[in-house]
């Protein structure tokens, strides 16, 4: 099937010249890192991740949120998503080749990697969640491919993939809560010492995730022959409605206590994040947008009105997919941060060779689902023509 | 420098040797530095190792410490309001000197071992608003606080952070892979990452402890490369007395009596990491 990749209109390689284009500086821009070292990000002793590892974070959610069309597909048996699945799954795939390589940029000394497995260490979370996310990516790959084959073959997918299937349901719940877990089994970092922090990254990411493949639906029906069909399409956005909702609920849970215990370690961050503090406040304007966002969001998407028009609905899904993205890919993690546990107010800002970088591993990303998604849709087409 | 890495090895080579006799040599910890090597079988070496100093014999300020080379756990007790000024330098400046800790301009690029921290921001769940003119403005000396319950450890994905059977938290800067979980683990900001290569930002070079490389972690490591030789760390041999070392396990050491006579402070201890940093006001 991958030589259908090789065959493209105009646009098509004028789209993955560009994106080659971006890589490439992206590349020259990683090379000085790694001379140079970490210090060429804005990252410091306080504030000691940054914008890869929040890119990380939100990108996880992305390629987890793929599950919001397996799971109706495979285990309630709804067709409508059939044609379909597989956009999520190779989203799936494109967002964790981007984790990965978020790990790897943010690393000090990469080239070490692989001690992560010689000296495999139980304890530490990062090592499950190396073997979570290269569980999930192998997973989509395979039953992406598997199932796509089939398809295009017009015979049924090997009865071995289906267990498969199964097991990638808990694996993509499991990328996010042993992400999350990350963050909140840390002591002193009042931010996300909370047991919420999973739900609400999940929650997030079944907002995001499905959100951003409603948009890719929009944009194959306007540039190919393939439709998604608006029936898909408006239950995937009824879908994106309840997790947004949930996520907001979440973090109002999170404000409550957080203000009504009015306990200092974790009221500091928030307040960091949503007033400043002393004129440390280069998030402020980015958390209220955000806010604003996903509320504009959620009433886009609860009057059936806005939901159903199809004129409306990509740009809902797009701002949900900016508002999310703010939250965990910018805020999640300096807001962590600052204040440290010695109470310094060190901000956090990205470099433009650190942005660079990230640009360029976005890049990476979006090369990857461009070619996957084309040959998807390739055979979808095949199969329509026959 | 040689000398002391040729010690090094022998020592290693001798314990991994003595591991067959670990349960006798553990049986006997408290004076294991007198009788095991006599019933190692690696007794032909033991003439070259150095010999614990006697307490008389070590060029320390503070006298009153032993010079023993294992403990069940090593803490620390520091004498904050005996801490001068000039101590404080002193202090700062001996260990980093003696670990080729660079200095750098940068703060974002910062790299400490011991550092002066006021009250508010070495104990900032402790301050209040009528706090004594005395606590609130007399420095402390934070540093890494070698946990008996480490987070770092635990966060750690390579074990290239480790905590030893006497209790001190070490580092492997070969391993590290610089993802930097244990410093966002660790809830007092005593480790430091190498955002570029420090070498250059090393005023005076100490042959005896290796310099790091870019992109790897490095904190205080209780000076476990002086313990090793019978030497008491660093700081503590310049303090003049005002930073006590010794075995938290041993109720006959120094800092035990001291902890049972003053009342002592630690910082976060709510958070149940259980330092071995114990702070005299």
């Amino acid at each position: 099937m991958l030589e259908t990749a090789l065959k493209g209109t105009k646009k098509y390689w004028l789209w993955l010249m560009a994106l080659s284009g971006v890589i490439g500086v992206a590349f020259a821009c990683y090379i000085g890192q790694l001379y140079f070292g970490l210090g060429i990000t804005g990252m410091s002793r306080d504030v000691s991740w940054g914008f890869y590892i929040a890119q990380f974070t939100f990108l996880v959610g992305v390629a987890a949120g793929g599950v919001m069309l397996v799971i109706p597909y495979y285990l309630h048996d709804y067709k409508k998503f059939g044609k379909i699945t597989i956009i999520g799954e190779f989203v799936a795939v494109a967002a964790l080749c981007m984790c990965l390589l978020f790990i790897v940029v943010d690393l000090g000394q990469p080239m070490r990697i692989l001690n992560v497995w010689l000296h495999p260490t139980p304890g530490s979370v990062l090592f499950w969640d190396t073997l979570v996310l290269n569980g999930y990516l192998l997973l989509n790959i395979i039953v992406g491919w598997k199932v796509l084959e089939a398809e295009r073959n017009s015979v049924a997918p090997p009865h071995w993939v289906k267990p498969l299937i199964y097991i990638s349901i808990p694996f993509a719940f499991g990328i996010h809560t042993v992400t999350a877990y990350l963050y909140c089994g840390l002591p002193g970092r009042g931010f996300w010492l909370t047991a919420i922090l999973a739900p609400r990254f999940l929650a997030s990411a079944f907002a995001a995730g499905p959100a951003f493949v409603i948009m890719l639906c929009f944009l194959i029906r306007k540039v190919t022959r393939f439709d998604a069909g608006s029936e898909a399409i408006q239950t995937l956005s009824k879908i994106v409605t309840y997790a947004l909702i949930a996520n907001v609920f979440f973090f109002m849970c999170e404000v409550f206590v957080v203000f009504y215990s009015q306990i200092p370690e974790h009221m500091t961050h928030l307040k960091y994040l949503f007033a400043g503090h002393d004129g440390h406040g280069v998030l402020v304007p980015w958390m209220w947008v955000s806010i604003l966002l996903m509320i504009c969001g959620i009433i886009l998407l609860v009057n059936p009105k806005t939901r159903r028009d199809e004129r409306i609905l990509p740009y809902t899904c797009g701002i949900i997919f900016v508002g999310t993205w703010i939250d965990k890919g910018l805020g999640m993690i300096s807001g962590g941060f600052v204040p440290s546990p010695l109470h310094y107010y060190n901000e956090y800002v990205p470099t433009l060779q650190e942005i660079m970088i990230s640009l360029g591993v976005w890049a990476i990303g979006f090369f990857v689902l461009t070619i996957l998604l084309k040959i998807a849709v390739t055979v979808k087409e095949e199969v329509m023509v026959h | 420098m040689e000398n002391t890495r040729r010690n090094f090895l022998k020592i290693a080579g001798i314990s991994a040797l003595g591991f067959g006799v670990g349960s006798l040599v553990s049986a006997t910890t408290q004076v294991e530095h007198e009788v095991a090597p006599t019933q190692q079988p690696a007794e032909h070496n033991t003439e070259k190792l150095p010999e614990p100093k006697p307490v008389e014999n070590v060029k320390s300020e503070s006298s009153t410490q032993s010079a023993v080379k294992t403990a069940g756990r090593w803490g620390m007790a520091i004498y904050t309001s005996k801490l001068t000024e000039p101590i404080r330098k002193k202090i700062i400046s001996a260990c980093h000197v003696t670990h080729n800790v660079p200095h750098m301009e940068n703060k974002r690029h910062e790299i400490k071992w011991i550092w002066e921290e006021p009250y508010t921001h070495a104990f900032p769940e402790n301050e209040h608003e009528y706090i004594d003119e005395k606590t609130h403005t007399q420095p402390f000396l934070t540093l890494c606080n070698h946990c008996n319950n480490p987070p770092c450890v635990r966060a750690c994905p390579t074990k290239a952070t480790f905590q030893r059977a006497d209790g001190i938290v070490l580092m492997d800067f070969h391993r590290c892979i610089g993802c930097r979980f244990c410093m966002a683990a660790c809830p007092y900001g005593s480790r430091s990452f190498n955002f570029r290569d420090p070498r250059p930002f090393i005023s005076q070079l100490n042959m005896d402890f290796p310099t790091r490389m870019k992109g790897v972690v490095e904190k205080c490591n209780f000076c476990a490369e002086r313990l090793e030789m019978g030497k008491m760390p660093a700081c503590v041999e310049v303090s003049e007395g005002t930073i006590v070392f010794g075995d938290l396990h041993d109720p006959n050491s120094e800092i035990r009596h001291i902890l049972k006579e003053s009342y002592t402070i630690q910082r976060k201890q709510n958070l149940g990491t259980m330092p071995s940093v114990y702070y005299i006001v």
